[in-house]
């Protein structure tokens, strides 16, 4: 009751809240992350758009390791088993997790689909977001790094037109350069250049699924990581 | 759209809030939303008006503060502009995010009895 008059009225009370809207999820990104931690297991968010050849990479990334890496796959997609099944085919223990209308993977997803999969014993933990280049940038699920792929198809200056999902990015995988000779007007130089005007430390590595091109530059470059993560 | 994801946390969070400070109703509520935050304020409103509806939000106002990504280099915490390449042109050092990416619930007006 308003004290001031006692006139009955209820009492407008401020309160202070100052907390991200997000927190739930960190939480529970933050949970996975102890989980990871825990079994030694390096977990890499891969996000793009549709078609930017996510799960090709992933298959080129276990054709190269040949059975010499442990590997294990989360697969996010809308509707379909589509790429789990391919990753499945590559060799790669792999879930999908089918989001329905979510056009992103949360931590909270991610942490029931651990259940299903035998993740444990691998040395790297890929998590194939929903082909997107907006919203899974938003939501933390306890990787330990975010890698982007980005093909030479999508247009020189997507970088910055998705400047949120590029700044989350510790690398990007420019990918299909074999289409480069076919693709005249596409000027490298300009993907690199839009790079460094969204992230902070560019790096980049300009790969090829059909031919291999850049797969051992990648591969090098998650084990550089797994072995820095592990110290 | 994960605007509705956006907004469906903060209505849990504001009913939480109400519930434990025994609201009668809630009058108004500030958020501050980060331009590199990833969420569009525009999409985030039109949720909000959808989804406030027969919820503890309903009819409360939503104030949305807009926060301008703010770069500085972090090693000698220089400002770099909007536009720029990320890396600081006196000392070469990558760039930091000091501000930009918030999405916070800052404060809630509520009636209580």
């Amino acid at each position: 009751m308003c004290e001031t008059c006692g006139c009955g009225d209820p009492e407008l009370m401020p309160v202070e809240v100052h907390e991200s809207l997000l927190s739930e999820n960190d939480r529970a990104a933050g949970h996975n992350r102890e989980h990871f931690a825990g079994q030694e297991v390096l977990a890499v968010n891969l996000m793009g758009s549709p078609g930017s050849g996510k799960t090709a990479v992933l298959e080129a990334t276990a054709a190269a390791l040949d059975g010499s890496g442990r590997l294990s796959a989360l697969s996010g997609d809308l509707a379909t088993d589509h790429d789990a099944d391919r990753l499945q085919k590559a060799g790669i223990p792999s879930l999908s997790i089918t989001t329905g209308s979510a056009c992103h993977l949360d931590a909270q997803l991610v942490h029931r689909a651990l259940h299903d999969l035998e993740w444990k014993e691998s040395d790297l933990l890929f998590i194939e977001n929903v082909g997107n280049l907006v919203c899974p940038a938003i939501y933390d699920l306890g990787q330990a790094v975010n890698v982007v792929a980005l093909a030479v198809t999508e247009g020189e200056d997507k970088p910055l037109k998705y400047p949120v999902m590029f700044r989350k990015a510790d690398l990007v995988l420019i990918t299909k350069v074999d289409l480069l000779p076919h693709l005249p007007q596409v000027d490298m130089k300009a993907i690199e250049d839009a790079l460094s005007h969204t992230m902070p430390e560019s790096a980049f590595i300009p790969v090829s699924a059909v031919t291999g091109e850049g797969i051992d530059r990648w591969l090098e470059w998650l084990e550089e990581l797994r072995r820095h993560h592990g110290e | 759209m994960h605007e509705y994801s956006i907004v469906q946390a903060l209505i849990d969070r504001v009913q939480k809030e109400a519930d434990a400070h025994g609201a009668e109703a809630v009058n108004g509520i500030r958020v501050r939303i980060g331009e590199l935050s990833g969420v569009e304020i525009d999409l985030l409103r039109s949720a909000y008006d959808l989804f406030s509806e027969k919820s503890v939000c309903e009819g409360a106002e939503l104030e949305i503060v807009p926060v301008p990504a703010r770069w500085t280099c972090r090693g000698c915490g220089a400002q770099i502009r909007a536009g720029e390449i990320l890396c600081c042109s006196v000392c070469s050092q990558p760039a930091s995010l000091a501000e930009g990416d918030e999405i916070i619930l800052e404060r809630i007006e509520m009636e209580v009895a």
